[in-house]
């Protein structure tokens, strides 16, 4: 297996990076730029939001994105209904330039768990209107074999709780979707520092998405450039196939010609 | 007249939708806008004139990732 090209590939469209990033929580747009460019995204996800109208003095987000350079994938954050969910990319493909949209439709506030019966019902919907549907779903091989059936371009499972950090709390369930569907397996949610994208990565999954562990760290731009390296780094461990585990030790030297 | 925009009740002369959005200074290339419920493509933002009553959503794109990021 040639180590050289490994291309992520989503409905067809071809990506060198592997690291998709968010655009929320950041102080400024001027740090937001610098922790994309240096996480080597090549995806970022923005949220859809009424315009201010009484007070247009604000940036427009767009105004510091090069859209050559970036594919936006808009998000359905904040929905509970598949009808808002529906209603919200209809709207981002209108304001956007694809069809390619983040399909999240929340449970609850607290956990921010998906609502997997109306994520189904909304996927659905915008799957038959030509969307390109990437959802943000449990760490539940049976919903994503579901999501991929009804055919859905990705399948995103959560790591832990949105903005959490605790990680990849259920690494079992991530490889038991890896082995049950064939469309990209991208962790979305609950990476909180580098060695948990990297353990994402190396159990197979294609991609990691994340927010709140750059946007939120102490140094966001160092930390991008850190989650550049570890999605590249556990990527790499993947193709090139680990040691098995074992209980003893096996010696790294020759035993023969041992002086005693 | 009187629409609502956003949510908001707002009194504006009668307007196509393309100068009710430049009125605002909103560059209509960067926003999409829902006409009473039902998208409105922007070919027909110069065409649509509003009328008494009209409900408007105008969104656009916000650094977003997280819910209400």
């Amino acid at each position: 297996m040639p180590l050289t090209s490994d291309k992520l590939v989503i409905a067809g469209r071809e990506f060198d990076s592997r690291l998709m990033v968010g655009t929320g929580k950041y102080a400024d747009f001027h740090q937001m730029v610098r922790a994309i460019e240096v996480s080597g995204a090549q995806i970022i996800t923005v949220a859809v939001r009424r315009v201010n109208i009484s007070d247009r003095s604000k940036e427009s987000l767009l105004d510091h994105i090069d859209l050559k350079k970036y594919t936006l994938l808009p998000n359905t954050a904040g929905c509970y209904t598949a009808d808002d969910a529906i209603r919200t990319c209809r709207l981002a493909r209108e304001a956007g330039l694809s069809d390619f949209v983040k399909l999240e439709v929340l449970g609850d506030e607290k956990t921010l768990f998906p609502n997997n019966e109306e994520l189904l019902k909304a996927a659905k919907v915008l799957i038959a209107e030509g969307f390109t549907v990437l959802p943000y779903t449990s760490d539940d091989p049976i919903i994503c074999k579901k999501l991929e059936d009804m055919g859905c371009a990705a399948v995103m499972p959560l790591g832990a709780p949105i903005g959490s950090g605790l990680g990849i709390r259920n690494p079992y369930n991530i490889q038991i979707i890896l082995e049950t569907v064939k469309v990209p397996v991208i962790v979305d949610a609950g990476v909180g520092t580098a060695s948990d994208a990297a353990i994402a990565m190396e159990l197979g999954c294609d991609g990691v998405l994340m927010n709140t562990a750059i946007a939120g760290a102490q140094d966001p731009v160092a930390m991008a450039e850190a989650m550049n390296l570890a999605v590249r780094a556990g990527r790499l461990a993947y193709r090139a196939g680990r040691i098995p585990r074992k209980l003893y030790a096996t010696a790294s030297s020759p035993l023969a010609g041992l002086i005693a | 007249m009187n629409i609502t925009t956003n949510g908001e009740a707002v009194s504006i002369d009668p307007l196509t939708v393309q100068q009710y959005l430049v009125s605002l200074g909103i560059d209509p290339r960067r926003v999409a806008v829902e006409l009473n419920m039902d998208i409105l493509p922007k070919a027909q933002y110069e065409t649509t004139l509003l009328k008494e009553g009209d409900a408007l959503e105008i969104v656009h794109f916000v650094g977003g990732g997280a819910p209400r990021g």
